[in-house]
C-alpha cells in the first residue's frame, strides 16, 4: 500500500500502545485464524473491552 | 582474521567511550568556571550506550540466558487482548510510557541543593548497575512464569509470607507515593490563580473527551488527544485573562489547606467514576503531553546548550541544606529515587510488559533500555535544575521558616546561604513567569517549569512566552500526578481489598459497592493524612515525605532485586547472582541506614522520634513551637511524628523480613541438586 502513509501508521501504533491499547487488526487477525467460529467484538466493544482493562483493574497503578 | 573482525566489531563502542571520556574529561579541566549542560547529556548517553551494549548484553545472554526459541506468555496464551505478541519498538513505547512518571524529575531537582555532580554520577552509576538491572530482571522473571504480577512472583518463589510482607509493603509504598505527588501539585497550585484555572479545566475537557471517545467517535484515541490539546492550549490562554481580572482570580485562588482538602475530595470522587469518563481520557492527554514534553526538553536542550550555573559541590553535601535534611550518604541516594533505581518499576515490568514481548531476547532492550530512557529524562532534569540562578533555585526551593514571604527577606536569606540575589531579580522572575510569588514553591515542579520555561522561551517565543511555558510545564506535571492520584487510588483500593479479604472475605468482593467505598475511602484516607500533614508542615512537607517515599521505593527495588537474586539461586546460576545481589546489598545500606537515621537521629530536622521529643519538650514546659498555634498543635504534631516513625520501622521490619526470607531461600536452592526455580514448562 502507499508508502508514505507508512510512518503515520507507526506513530498511530506507538501511541495507542503507549495509552495501552492493542492493535485491533492485530485481534481481528487472531479470531480469524484461531476462532474462526466466534464473531469478534466490533471496534467499540473492543475498545471499551479494553479501556476497562487497563483502567478498571489492579494494574491501573501508574508509575510515580 | 575472525579476531581482527571480531576486534573491528568493537571500534564504534570504543569511540562512544571516548567521546564520553572527552566529555567527562572536559567537565572536570572545567571545574570552576561554568561547563556547558552538553557536556553532561554527552557523558550520560555514552554511559547508556556502553552499558547497553556491554552489561545488558552480559545480563541477557551470560546470567539469565534469554533464549529466543522459547515461546513467550504472548505466544502461548495469544488471545489478541491481554496477550499479544508485540514489536519491540511499539512495547518500548509503551513500557516507557508507563515507567515514566514525576519521579525522575522531582528527584533530581531536589538532588540539585548539593551541586550536580553529585546526583549525575548517582544517576548514571544507580541505574546501569541496579535501576535497569532490577527493571530487567523482574521483567525477566515475570515472563518465564506466565506474566505473574509482582507479589505472586514472591508467593511463588520466596512463599507465602513473603508475598503477604510484600503485598503489606506495596500498599504502604502506594500511600506514601499518592500523598507526595498530591502535596507536589498542592505545592504548585497554591495561590497561583492562572495554574489552578488551567489544571481545574482539565477536569470538565477530560470528560467532553470521554463523552467523544465512548458514543460520539468510539475509541478514535488520536482525534480526541488532539481536540483535547487545543482545549488545553486554550486554558493556558485563558487562564492568563482569568488571572489578570481580580474578580475572577479570586475564584480560582486556593491556599495550600483548601487545595488540600479539595485533592482529596477529588481522589474520592474520581476513584468511583466509570474510567472512561475521566481516567482514561485524562491518561491519553497526559500520556502524550509527558512524551511530548521529554521529547521537547531534550531538543531544547541541545538547541540552547546552556551553562550550568550551580556549582559542581556546593556546602550543603554536609547534610545542612535547606532543601531536605540529611547529609550525602545515605540521604542523597533516597532523594534521586525513580531516574536511578525504583521499586515502583518492579510492580510495572510485571504487569502488562511481559504478556505482550513477542521473543525473549526482546526483554533487554524493553527491560534495560527504557529504563535508561527513564534515567537520561532525570538527566534533563538535573540539567534544568542547575542552568537556573542558583539564587533562584534555592529562592523556590528553601521553606518560608527561612525566607520570609518577601523578596527582600529572600533574597537576604539566600544571599547568606553563599548564593547572591537581590529582591529585584527574585519579583522579576515571579512577573516573567506570570505569578504573584516563586517564593518557597517547594517540590520540584515549580523549580522544573521555570527551568523549561526558560529552555522552552529560548526556542519559541522568547521572553514574551516564558509566563505561557511555566504555566504549560506546570500544567503537564500537574496533568499525570493528577492521573497517578486517581488511578493509583484505584489501584490502592484492588490492594486493600486483597489485605482486607485476609481478615474478612466479604471485603474482598470487588462486586459489592459498600466493600468499594469502604476500600476507596480508607485508601483516600491513609494518603490523605500524609498530604495534610505535608501540606501544614513549616519546613514545607517535602523535607518529611519525600525522604518517606525514597526510602520505600528504594526498598521496593532493593525487595525485587532479592527475588531476582532468589531466581538466579533457584536456577543454579548463582555463581552470576551478584548482579542482583551487590546492588540489593548497597539498597539495603542506604535504606537501612536512612531508615535508622530517621527514627533514632538525634538531630530534630533528620529524625522523627527527636523532632517528637523536642515538641513535647516544648509541650511540657507550656512553649508553642512553629507552626503550632496551641496546644492541641502541638499534640497532632507529635501525633504526626509518631506515625511517620512506626512507618518507617514498618518499611525497616518489611526490608529485614524479606531479606532474611530471601536467604533461606536461597540456602535452600544451594541444598538441592537440580534447579528449583518455578518457570512455566514449555513444550520443546
Amino acid at each position: 500500500m502507499t508508502n508514505w502513509l507508512r510512518p503515520f501508521r507507526a506513530a498511530r501504533r506507538m501511541m495507542q500502545a503507549m495509552v495501552g491499547l492493542p492493535s485491533y487488526d492485530a485481534y481481528l487477525a487472531h479470531m480469524a485464524s484461531e476462532h474462526p467460529d466466534r464473531e469478534p467484538m466490533d471496534y467499540r466493544s473492543f475498545f471499551r473491552d479494553r479501556q476497562q482493562a487497563r483502567y478498571g483493574g489492579k494494574d491501573g497503578g501508574r508509575c510515580c | 582474521m575472525t579476531s581482527s573482525r571480531s576486534i573491528a566489531r568493537h571500534l564504534p563502542w570504543i569511540a562512544v567511550a571516548g567521546l564520553g571520556a572527552l566529555a567527562a574529561g572536559g567537565m572536570a579541566i572545567q571545574r570552576g568556571e561554568q561547563v556547558n549542560a552538553l557536556w553532561l547529556v554527552v557523558a550520560a548517553l555514552s554511559v547508556y550506550l556502553i552499558a547497553y551494549r556491554y552489561y545488558s548484553l552480559y545480563l541477557a545472554h551470560s546470567v539469565v540466558g534469554l533464549d529466543p526459541a522459547r515461546a513467550t506468555p504472548a505466544v502461548r496464551h495469544a488471545d489478541g487482548l491481554d496477550f499479544v505478541p508485540t514489536d519491540r519498538t511499539v512495547l518500548f513505547g509503551h513500557h516507557f510510557a508507563a515507567i515514566a512518571g514525576a519521579g525522575p524529575l522531582v528527584g533530581p531537582v531536589l538532588a540539585a541543593q548539593m551541586g550536580y555532580l553529585p546526583g549525575m554520577l548517582w544517576l548514571l552509576a544507580g541505574v546501569v548497575l541496579a535501576g535497569a538491572v532490577q527493571d530487567f530482571l523482574v521483567l525477566f522473571i515475570s515472563m518465564r512464569r506466565d506474566g505473574r504480577s509482582f507479589g505472586e512472583l514472591i508467593r511463588l518463589e520466596m512463599g507465602p509470607l513473603a508475598g503477604t510482607i510484600a503485598l503489606i509493603g506495596a500498599f504502604m509504598i502506594m500511600v506514601i507515593i499518592l500523598a507526595v505527588l498530591a502535596l507536589i501539585v498542592v505545592r504548585a497550585l497554591a495561590d497561583s490563580p492562572w495554574g489552578m484555572f488551567t489544571v481545574a479545566a482539565t477536569v470538565p475537557l477530560a470528560i467532553l473527551m470521554g463523552v467523544y471517545t465512548r458514543w460520539i467517535r468510539p475509541g478514535r484515541v488520536g482525534e480526541v488527544s488532539v481536540l483535547g490539546l487545543i482545549g488545553l492550549i486554550l486554558a493556558i490562554v485563558y487562564g492568563q485573562t482569568i488571572a489578570e481580572n481580580p474578580a475572577t482570580a479570586a475564584l480560582f485562588t486556593f491556599s495550600a489547606v483548601q487545595l488540600c482538602w479539595i485533592l482529596i475530595g477529588y481522589g474520592a470522587v474520581a476513584a468511583m467514576l466509570p474510567v472512561w469518563l475521566l481516567l482514561a481520557p485524562r491518561d491519553y492527554l497526559s500520556t502524550f503531553l509527558k512524551i511530548g514534553a521529554i521529547v521537547a526538553l531534550a531538543i531544547g536542550i541541545a538547541i540552547m546548550q546552556p551553562e550550568l550555573r550551580m556549582p559542581a559541590l556546593t556546602r550543603f553535601v554536609n547534610g545542612s541544606g535547606p532543601v531536605w535534611s540529611g547529609a550525602l550518604f545515605p540521604f542523597l541516594f533516597i532523594t534521586i529515587a525513580c531516574g536511578a533505581v525504583s521499586g515502583f518499576h518492579a510492580l510495572i515490568a510485571s504487569g502488562t510488559t511481559p504478556k505482550l514481548i513477542a521473543s525473549e531476547t526482546d526483554a533487554r532492550f524493553i527491560g534495560y533500555g527504557a529504563m535508561l530512557a527513564e534515567s537520561f529524562v532525570a538527566i534533563m532534569a538535573l540539567v534544568a535544575a542547575s542552568i537556573l540562578d542558583p539564587g533562584v533555585y534555592f529562592t523556590m526551593n528553601a521553606p518560608t521558616a527561612l525566607l520570609g514571604t518577601t523578596p527582600d527577606s529572600a533574597a537576604a536569606a539566600v544571599t547568606a546561604m553563599g548564593f547572591p540575589i537581590d529582591a529585584a531579580t527574585i519579583a522579576q522572575t515571579a512577573r516573567d513567569v506570570g505569578e504573584h510569588s516563586i517564593i518557597s514553591r517547594a517540590g520540584g515542579a515549580p523549580t522544573l517549569a521555570v527551568a523549561m520555561a526558560q529552555i522552552f522561551s529560548h526556542v519559541v517565543g522568547g521572553k514574551a512566552m516564558m509566563a505561557f511555558w511555566y504555566h504549560f510545564a506546570i500544567l503537564f506535571e500537574a496533568l499525570f500526578i493528577l492521573t497517578a492520584v486517581d488511578a493509583g487510588t484505584r489501584a490502592g483500593r484492588f490492594m486493600l481489598q486483597d489485605l482486607l479479604g485476609l481478615i474478612s472475605p466479604r471485603l474482598k468482593d470487588t462486586q459489592s459497592l459498600a466493600a468499594n467505598a469502604l476500600a476507596t475511602v480508607l485508601c483516600v484516607a491513609a494518603w490523605g493524612f500524609f498530604l495534610y500533614q505535608g501540606v501544614t508542615d513549616p519546613l514545607g512537607g517535602v523535607n518529611t515525605l519525600w525522604p518517606l517515599f525514597g526510602i520505600s521505593n528504594q526498598m521496593l527495588a532493593a525487595v525485587a532485586l532479592m527475588l531476582g537474586t532468589v531466581v538466579l539461586f533457584r536456577m543454579k546460576r548463582q555463581r552470576m547472582a551478584w548482579v542482583a545481589m551487590a546492588p540489593a546489598a548497597w539498597l539495603v545500606l542506604c535504606t537501612g541506614t536512612a531508615g535508622l537515621l530517621k527514627l533514632f537521629s538525634a538531630d530534630p530536622r533528620v529524625g522523627f522520634l527527636a523532632h517528637a521529643a523536642k515538641f513535647r519538650a516544648a509541650a511540657a514546659d507550656g512553649e508553642l513551637l512553629a507552626p503550632a498555634k496551641s496546644m492541641a498543635d502541638m499534640q497532632r504534631i507529635i501525633f504526626n511524628d509518631m506515625v511517620d516513625a512506626a512507618l518507617c520501622l514498618l518499611f525497616l521490619l518489611v526490608v529485614v523480613s524479606i531479606l532474611l526470607l530471601a536467604i533461606r531461600a536461597c540456602l535452600d536452592a544451594l541444598r538441592r541438586d537440580a534447579p528449583s526455580a518455578h518457570e512455566t514448562a514449555v513444550a520443546a
